[in-house]
């Protein structure tokens, strides 16, 4: 039954992502066409979840799992049951606090069932179109599962058409450039500078208009 | 269904575009060694955007006009997502795009009154009315400019195409009542305005040698422009009869005037580009670029030939 719901709703997504948004792809052909895999992007907007989950074929979506904050996303029952059930999200624990074991205990598990997982590294959307620090909570995973491609990808235009604290949405064309798989560097901190550099590099590939 | 004049000239566009395939084929046999790519994407999709018209015309009116008002929409989503535009204007092009489906209603509703002002009055008044609600001056009148710009341009330049459909039009040799004639008058226009856009293209190709604005668009060549505009405007003659009331006169003027016109809409968008710092528009229409590459002719053609037959035909 929740599968059904999912299948709708993405079906909806599409629609709205597709026609309402519109999405001009560079190098289509970069993104994995089975797991296990790591998608990671720029996060400027709550439509990013769903248009990067709009990337894959349908046929792919029981393999999605998004990487999300478990005190926004679970924030509420009905959130909770929505993210958990229709979004499919790994729920990340971010206080420190509170977490004993390995945080991201899920995010192994799921790449050994050969799911994808999509990872926001900026953490949150912050100010739209401009990126933030990337966190390291990324590299940890990398690390621990280094046979796992990890496909950088740029997002633009989504943080325009519906920014942070916005429920109007304004349809503008979203460009999103797809980076060649990063493979394990050996250590994180090389881990963490090829991935600034990949995102400095597809952020830098076209000039956007401007949007003051 | 009878067949109707209309039907015959679909059928012959549909003939045309498969010589035209037909022929790409045999370049792409014939030059094995050179890159036919773009040529080919190119067909591929006036096939695609050739059966999108034909369906919309055999459908039914409001079909048609909700293509129209569609291609509106995608034609303004470029030109935003293309143009510089401010933060604090995102409920001013929220507002700006609610234009495009009150627009097509008018044409719709055959209001002609409404129609012919709807955006250069009250869109043209409203739109800085809600802009200055934010009370950001800096960047207010450029912000304001382009935004009725490319309303003016996207949205109220090509509703004229969709309102030819509801123009009740008279006048010796008219076919099957207002409705048909109203659709050949749009297939006219349609048809005419790219076909002349790849006609200057081929003539230019062929013949090209002294360029007309090099510093706009340095492929744009007098024996490209004056090759198309002979080639369009005989054609015009020869069709008209089929699917419009004009008499030979009025075919070769009106011919005459789509081929001018659509050059000038072409280059017009070629310098807003060149401006913009951008190659094409976007890239929803493989091998053409954005939707605005395909419809920048008809920006120019459409108000100019609707008016042309509204003071000689109605």
């Amino acid at each position: 039954m929740t599968r059904a719901l999912q299948f709708l709703f993405f079906v909806l997504v599409r629609i709205v992502v597709l026609f309402v948004l519109g999405l001009n792809v560079r190098r289509r052909e970069l993104l994995p066409e089975d797991g296990p895999a790591i998608l990671v992007a720029n996060h400027n907007s709550h439509l990013d979840t769903l248009v990067m989950m709009s990337l894959l074929p349908l046929s792919k979506l029981s393999s999605l799992r998004p990487v999300a904050a478990a005190d926004y996303f679970l924030k509420t029952r009905a959130m909770a049951w929505f993210s958990l059930n229709i979004l499919r999200i790994i729920p990340i624990d971010r206080s420190r606090a509170t977490r004993r074991e390995d945080p991201l205990a899920a995010c192994h598990e799921a790449l050994n069932k050969r799911e994808i997982l999509i990872l926001f590294p900026e953490g949150s959307r912050g100010a739209p179109e401009e990126m933030t620090a990337l966190k390291k909570g990324i590299a940890h995973l990398a690390e621990k599962n280094p046979q796992v491609p990890v496909i950088p990808v740029f997002t633009h235009g989504l943080g325009k058409s519906l920014p942070k604290g916005s429920f109007l949405l304004v349809p503008f064309f979203c460009d999103i450039f797809v980076g060649a798989p990063i493979a394990w560097p050996g250590s994180r901190d090389a881990f963490m500078t090829t991935l600034g550099v990949r995102f400095a590099e597809l952020s830098t590939e076209k000039d956007f208009a401007p949007w003051e | 269904m009878t067949l109707l004049p209309i039907h015959i000239a679909i059928a012959g566009i549909w003939g045309i575009l498969v010589i035209a395939s037909l022929i790409v084929f045999a370049l792409t046999r014939l030059q094995p060694a050179t890159d036919h790519s773009e040529l080919v994407q190119r067909t591929t999709s006036w096939w695609a955007m050739i059966a999108v018209f034909t369906a919309a015309f055999l459908l039914s009116r409001t079909f048609s006009i909700v293509i129209f008002a569609l291609v509106s929409f995608l034609a303004f989503k470029e030109y935003l997502s293309m143009i510089p535009t401010r933060r604090a204007d995102r409920r001013v092009l929220f507002f700006a795009y609610l234009a495009i489906p009150v627009q097509y209603y008018w044409v719709s509703s055959e209001w002609y009154g409404m129609f012919a002002v709807f955006i250069p009055v009250y869109m043209f008044l409203f739109l800085p009315f809600v802009m200055l609600l934010s009370q950001q001056t800096e960047g207010f009148l450029k912000a304001v400019g382009t935004l009725n710009w490319g309303l003016m341009l996207c949205v109220f330049s090509i509703s004229h195409a969709a309102f030819l459909l509801v123009l009740p039009v008279d006048g010796p040799g008219s076919v099957g009542g207002t409705a048909a004639s109203g659709a050949g008058l749009l297939l006219f226009l349609v048809f005419l305005t790219q076909f002349n856009d790849v006609a200057q293209y081929t003539w230019g190709k062929l013949f090209g040698r002294h360029k007309i604005v090099p510093q706009v668009s340095p492929k744009k060549t007098w024996e490209g422009f004056l090759g198309g505009m002979l080639t369009t405007t005989v054609l015009a003659v020869l069709v008209a009869p089929l699917v419009t009331p004009f008499d030979a006169l009025h075919a070769g003027i009106a011919g005459a005037m789509i081929a001018g016109a659509g050059f000038i809409g072409d280059v017009t968008v070629s310098a807003v580009k060149r401006d913009l710092g951008v190659k094409d528009t976007g890239a929803l229409i493989p091998g053409h670029g954005g939707i605005m590459d395909r419809i920048d002719s008809l920006t120019f053609t459409a108000p100019l030939f609707f008016h042309f037959t509204r003071y000689l035909y109605t």
